[in-house]
């Protein structure tokens, strides 16, 4: 998994600058607590707000993994108390306060092991052991404080605006996250895996780079124009593999990634040849027009973040709502009975690629119209393409879910900063901690595993059985 | 030696497949286990020959218990297993098959197919089997890949030997020989056990009879009993084994097919210049052993093979290579074969599956946006109009058993305005409950004057449902007969056998 940062070195630059170094402490266990429930409410509200536009007037329905099979006897109604208990401690939402408690857990070892003054008080342990209980809790709270304060909110500001800026901050790193994982998830949901989000990336941004800086029109028309040509220019990015897939049969995973190289040295010849700003030694276009640029805050928090709150709200209609999602879901999941049912999957396979292609555009869009406006480079899309197909899985591939867990991210690459700047802690740790986290909310089994937590659907008594065996069984 | 199963159970989650089961089983003996799908006789089997663990209860052989943790186990125990799929390398010899996984080895590993051979000739001989211990496994008959795998349990030495459903993909000429070397395998001292749901087989060879349904013995019958007792004691209640319908009121011919053949990817005919006609109101049932075109064939007719000649119409309007999304338009219900591959999405709703091949327009699509409080409600309808056993519309398919994903798929193809309706192995796997059902759905849709085309491997199937009977073999029709044709002319047929002119009734 690749968790790279992926602030430009504008952003970089710029956080570091306003880090205050003081480095207030406070206590761990409050990170935590707001940090889990946070998080908590984030992954139960998206699963509710799935369930709800699913299946307007129905229970919400059981999680992904469930082996069910009660349902194969008719009508054995569960005690509702029961029926609680076990939801309580299947669910999702339990898993994923339980994962970010684990990972917060091992992320503290590691902090601790890789902490200079604990490291130092450690051979006169049993001398003064205080001395190494002080350092740990220092290091550890003091780490953690550090996440909260970049990424949420900066409880030593005096105002409360310069202390949401924050939050603010973690949104806007959020945003392009969102976007391409939404586009990515699209297409896993029908089971087309977009590699190519870098390429599309690519694509998208330079073409709303280059309509930034040379069609000089009013904001009122730039910002649409340059927005639209990129999603074109995603979708078109993303359709080869597309088309590709459908008429050829070639794989799309193949296809999107050697896209990316395509994509990745034609605009580096480009920019040092056709879209190079004058007077520049390196690669780097031409700044683009204010007309174009997103109007926002202080906080770095733009009209971007309101589009992508747009596109999931559309991408949520797409997906549950719209006769094109339904033929996404059918043939993701069975498509030999979509075949059947007389829905052609070639035509779904680029379909998809094209509306997942133009998601991952508006990522594009939003680095050179938003993030960094200073002219775009052949790197602009900052990893984003990658860190996407994680934000996707995070997110269960649903709009939402998606939505939360660009937020997750966000917040911890912005916090990641604080935890670096004030903290002195390793960004590579700070990379580490961020990808246990989501190495245990992507693998409920693992979660349930070391919490010894219940097959979802299988009662407590039941004897641990092979996954196979139950199958075979099932289908017996 | 004398196998005992004491309160052998086994749960899969909230499910119990097998509630403290007891049963023994002795040498000299044809058992029959008989249950409907579901019934929970393969988990047992299953258990015994070390698939699955067990969760409560013992076996028992000879008075020692026995602790299986793999089929190895099982076959060092001295219990053998036909499945249902046979477990054979197609590529490999019988004789190399016989020996896979015991392989007897002179120096330096060098395996010795010799005494393979002579073992697998002399238990040929034994049991008065005529086969070649060298011929390539694919190239033989059904009927002989079976005896192979007899030949294998019994190369092990088994003294107990299970039999899987033994008779699916048999002709009912090869069930007959199946019996006879059952009964031989019986007088030899060894115990049978013989798993299966069909009536006529137990009555056959079965020296006891135990009868499971839920998970659960529910008790004996003598060989002696009728068919209805047997029924009615698998199923729980009182079954009507035949199926009443009226008279056919035929209308004009609605299906044509002309001539149709079809190759395979290697240029291998698949149909071989097929052509019938189906009028209004008529069941034409195809029979057949599994895997002679009969699956292609609908394929055809759904509009689903691009390469097929011939002339295939319904009400005049072509069928060949269409598509099936045109095959839909054109009026045509499709039940496929394999319902959870072809029929549904599992992960989709009951709701969600009832409009997979209406998903582009009205009623359940109005600009692009699904119709959800029309689909709920038709949901809910289906469900009460099939019968469903559901909890509520918003169930996943896969969640349901198969005769509850039958009639969703039934229920979805039946409320279209058909033209056509055909339905490939409809009642394959389901419950006596089921089949019933589905049987009077079919025969209410021909009716109302839709001409069905049905496929089923099972002769009492196409004899009780059919109007005509086609009955297909490498990819040909060989005759299109009556449905009061004896069972043994169309076994002959099955087998390919031309019938003599009288008995067409084209």
């Amino acid at each position: 998994m690749s968790t790279e940062h992926s602030g430009t070195d504008t952003g970089r630059a710029e956080r570091e600058g306003r880090e205050d170094t003081e480095g207030s402490r406070k206590d761990t266990e409050d990170t935590d607590v707001s940090g889990g429930a946070g998080t908590e409410t984030a992954e139960g509200s998206a699963e509710t707000v799935e369930a709800a536009s699913e299946t307007p007037d129905a229970a919400p329905p059981p999680p992904l993994e469930a082996h069910d099979l009660t349902a194969e006897l008719p009508a054995a109604p569960e005690p509702r108390s029961a029926r609680f208990v076990r939801e309580l401690t299947n669910g999702s939402a339990a898993i994923t306060v339980l994962a970010i408690f684990a990972a917060l857990v091992i992320g503290a070892i590691l902090i601790v092991v890789t902490d200079k003054s604990t490291l130092d008080a450690l051979p006169y342990f049993f001398a003064r052991p205080t001395d190494t209980f002080k350092a740990i809790g220092s290091a550890v709270g003091g780490g953690y404080a550090a996440l909260f304060r970049g990424g949420i909110y900066d409880y030593s500001q005096s105002s409360f605006s310069g202390g949401i800026e924050s939050l603010l901050h973690s949104l806007s790193f959020a945003t392009p996250l969102i976007a391409a994982g939404i586009g990515i998830g699209i297409g896993f949901r029908a089971a087309v895996f977009n590699i190519g989000g870098q390429g599309q990336m690519l694509a998208g941004g330079a073409v709303a780079g280059w309509l930034a800086y040379a069609l000089p029109i009013p904001a009122i028309l730039h910002i649409p124009v340059a927005v639209i040509a990129a999603l074109v220019g995603g979708a078109v990015a993303a359709g080869i593999a597309g088309v590709l897939k459908a008429t050829t049969g070639a794989h799309e995973v193949i296809v999107t990634i050697m896209l990316n190289y395509i994509a990745f040295y034609l605009l580096g010849y480009l920019l040092t040849n056709v879209l190079k700003a004058p007077g520049s030694n390196n690669p780097i276009s031409r700044p683009a027009l204010q007309s174009a640029i997103f109007p926002g805050t202080t906080g770095g928090l733009n009209i971007g973040f309101a589009i992508v709150v747009a596109l999931t709200i559309f991408a949520s209609w797409l997906m549950n709502r719209s006769s094109l999602g339904f033929h996404f879901r059918a043939v993701g999941e069975n498509p030999s009975a979509a075949k059947v049912a007389g829905i052609s999957v070639k035509r779904v396979t680029v379909i998809v690629m094209i509306v997942s292609g133009a998601f991952v555009g508006f990522a594009g869009a939003y680095q050179v119209l938003g993030q960094t406006t200073t002219g775009f480079t052949n790197a602009l899309d900052a990893g984003i393409g990658f860190n996407a197909i994680t934000v996707a899985l995070l997110g269960r591939n649903k709009p939402w879910g998606i939505f939360w867990a660009g937020i997750l991210f966000g917040v911890f690459q912005s916090g990641g900063y604080t935890m670096q700047a004030a903290q002195g802690i390793d960004i590579d740790i700070v990379l580490v901690i961020q990808s246990v986290i989501v190495l245990f909310i992507a693998a409920p089994p693992l979660v349930r595993a070391i919490f010894r937590m219940p097959e979802p659907g299988h009662h407590r008594t039941r004897k641990a059985v092979h996954t196979a065996a139950v199958r075979t069984g099932a289908a017996a | 030696m004398r196998l005992e199963l004491r309160g052998i159970t086994k749960r899969f989650g909230a499910l119990v497949a097998n509630d403290h089961i007891d049963l023994s089983i002795e040498p000299g003996e044809i058992h029959c286990i008989l249950g409907e799908n579901g019934a929970g006789k393969t988990t047992l089997m299953n258990m015994l020959y070390g698939l699955l663990s067990i969760d409560e209860g013992e076996i028992v052989i000879d008075g020692v218990v026995q602790h299986f943790t793999s089929p190895r186990d099982a076959m060092r125990a001295g219990i053998g297993m036909v499945h249902q799929h046979f477990m054979l390398v197609p590529v490999f010899t019988v004789a190399e098959n016989v020996i896979l996984g015991h392989e007897q080895t002179r120096f330096a590993g060098h395996l010795d197919m010799a005494a393979a051979r002579v073992r697998v000739k002399e238990i040929a001989a034994q049991f008065g089997f005529h086969i070649d211990p060298d011929a390539r496994i694919e190239d033989l008959p059904v009927g002989v890949q079976q005896r192979v795998e007899i030949i294998k349990a019994l190369a092990l030495d088994a003294q107990v030997l299970v039999f899987d459903e033994p008779t699916a993909v048999l002709t009912p000429q090869e069930t007959d020989e199946l019996m006879a070397i059952m009964r031989q395998l019986r007088d030899s001292g060894r115990a049978i056990v013989f798993i299966t749901h069909k009536l006529r087989e137990v009555r056959e060879v079965a020296d006891r009879i135990t009868v499971v349904r839920l998970g659960k013995v529910v008790g004996s019958v003598s060989p002696g009993a009728s068919d209805a007792e047997m029924a009615s004691m698998m199923v729980g209640r009182a079954v009507e084994l035949t199926v009443v319908k009226d008279p056919p009121k035929l209308g004009d011919a609605a299906l044509v097919v002309e001539d149709v053949s079809l190759a395979d990817r290697n240029h291998v005919p698949v149909l071989d210049h097929i052509s019938f006609t189906v009028r209004r109101g008529e069941i034409l049932a195809i029979a057949g052993v599994q895997g002679n075109g009969q699956t292609e064939l609908v394929e055809t007719l759904f509009g689903m093979k691009k390469d097929a000649s011939g002339v295939a119409t319904i009400d005049g309007r072509n069928l060949l290579g269409i598509g099936a999304r045109e095959a839909i338009r054109a009026g045509v219900g499709f039940v496929p074969e394999d319902r959870q591959e072809d029929g549904l999405v599992g992960e989709f709703t009951i709701a969600e599956n009832l409009m997979l091949n209406r998903s582009s327009g009205p009623p359940f699509v109005r600009h692009g946006s699904l119709q959800l409080r029309f689909r709920r409600k038709f949901a809910d309808q289906k469900i009460r109009e099939f019968d469903v056993r559901t909890p509520s519309a918003t169930t996943r398919a896969r969640q349901l058993s198969g005769g509850n994903q039958q009639k969703v798929v039934l229920a979805r193809e039946l409320s279209r305005d058909l033209r056509l309706l055909i339905a490939a192995q409809p009642t394959r796997g389901l419950d006596v409950g089921s089949i019933e059902f589905v049987h009077q759905r079919i025969i209410a849709a021909r009716d109302e004057g839709v001409p069905v085309v049905m496929v089923s491997t099972e002769l009492d199937e196409v004899t009780a449902l059919a109007d005509r009977i086609a009955v297909m073999y490498r990819g040909t029709i060989v005759g299109i007969v009556p449905p009061d044709t004896p069972r043994d002319v169309l076994g002959l047929m099955m087998a390919g056998a031309p019938v003599d002119g009288p008995r067409q009734a084209a």
